[in-house]
């Protein structure tokens, strides 16, 4: 017998933006010792890659969990477009009350794309850089324990 | 638990066409995928078998014989080949990275004897993949936070 399949579609996006980790509610000592390098202040700037995953039924009559031709323009414009060539703390409206950690940038960007009107927003994974990446996905473990109560 | 991926890459063709639906139709859904004459990719499988390691092996499953599952079901089907025409497991099906993971996973599923297929991949290019895994039990289907 065949299980039950799940399909997810994952597609890659980049951008380019600086930031700077600070926080006016904390003293130079505090910034200095919570974000080091991250806090001076003329920012840096990082190329991110952000994946985007999508899951859901796959339409018998496209192949498709998700028409690129529907999530392309959809990226662009929530999160391409607002976000690349910025500076996040200020140019991102959301950015201007938290910092912009990557983790902030994952939540924000999850936010925007949640929207999306077609599949079912699974995950939003961003690498900051090589070495380093921040991922939300959408807590089905937790709804799997509500599900069971 | 271990999880062991071993990855395969092919070369191929297809492009996307419905014959339910109109000219017109089939460009504005599939957009330059609908060039009749194809088109193709370098794709990558990466197949992920999850257990636990025999203690007197040390493996979860022996590679090689793995290496000879991929290239037996999956090269020999889908190297070199137009995936519209050529591969009878695609055929009435439109050969998108999705579908072409579900196939995978239902040629490779009964022939993986230890451990268990964990997941599919298909990178159709380093941009664009499709997962294919099993329904985790009790997950919610398309419902959204």
């Amino acid at each position: 017998m065949t299980a039950s399949l799940k399909l997810s579609l994952t597609r890659r996006y980049r951008f380019a933006a600086s930031h700077r980790l600070y926080r006016p509610a904390f003293s130079e000592e505090e910034n200095r010792r919570l974000y080091g390098k991250c806090g001076n202040p003329y920012g840096h700037g990082h190329n991110y890659i952000l994946e985007v995953t999508l899951s859901g039924p796959v339409d018998p009559q496209t192949g498709m969990v998700a028409n690129l031709g529907e999530l392309d323009p959809f990226v662009e414009r929530e999160v391409i477009e607002p976000f690349d060539l910025k500076y996040l703390n200020e140019q991102v409206s959301e950015f201007q009350e938290s910092v912009p950690t990557t983790e902030n940038v994952c939540c924000e960007i999850y936010r925007r794309l949640k929207a999306f009107p077609s599949a079912r927003l699974e995950k939003v994974r961003i690498q900051e850089t090589s070495n380093n990446s921040f991922e939300l996905g959408d807590e089905r473990e937790a709804w799997n324990a509500l599900d069971e109560e | 638990m271990i999880r062991v991926t071993r990855r395969l890459e092919f070369s191929a063709a297809h492009f996307y066409h419905n014959p339910n639906f109109s000219a017109e139709e089939n460009r504005r859904i599939f957009g330059k995928c609908n060039n009749p004459h194809g088109h193709g990719h370098n794709y990558v499988l990466e197949v992920t078998v999850a257990g636990e390691p025999d203690p007197s092996t040390g493996m979860v499953l022996d590679l090689k014989e793995l290496k000879d599952v991929l290239q037996h079901e999956v090269a020999e089907r889908m190297d070199h080949r137009h995936l519209n025409y050529e591969v009878p497991e695609l055929a009435g099906k439109i050969p998108t990275c999705e579908n072409i993971a579900a196939v995978i996973w239902q040629l490779l599923e009964p022939k993986i004897t230890k451990g268990k297929l964990d997941r599919v991949r298909v990178y159709e290019s380093a941009d664009l993949f499709a997962d294919c895994t099993e329904e985790a039990k009790g997950a919610p289907k398309g419902r959204r936070l």
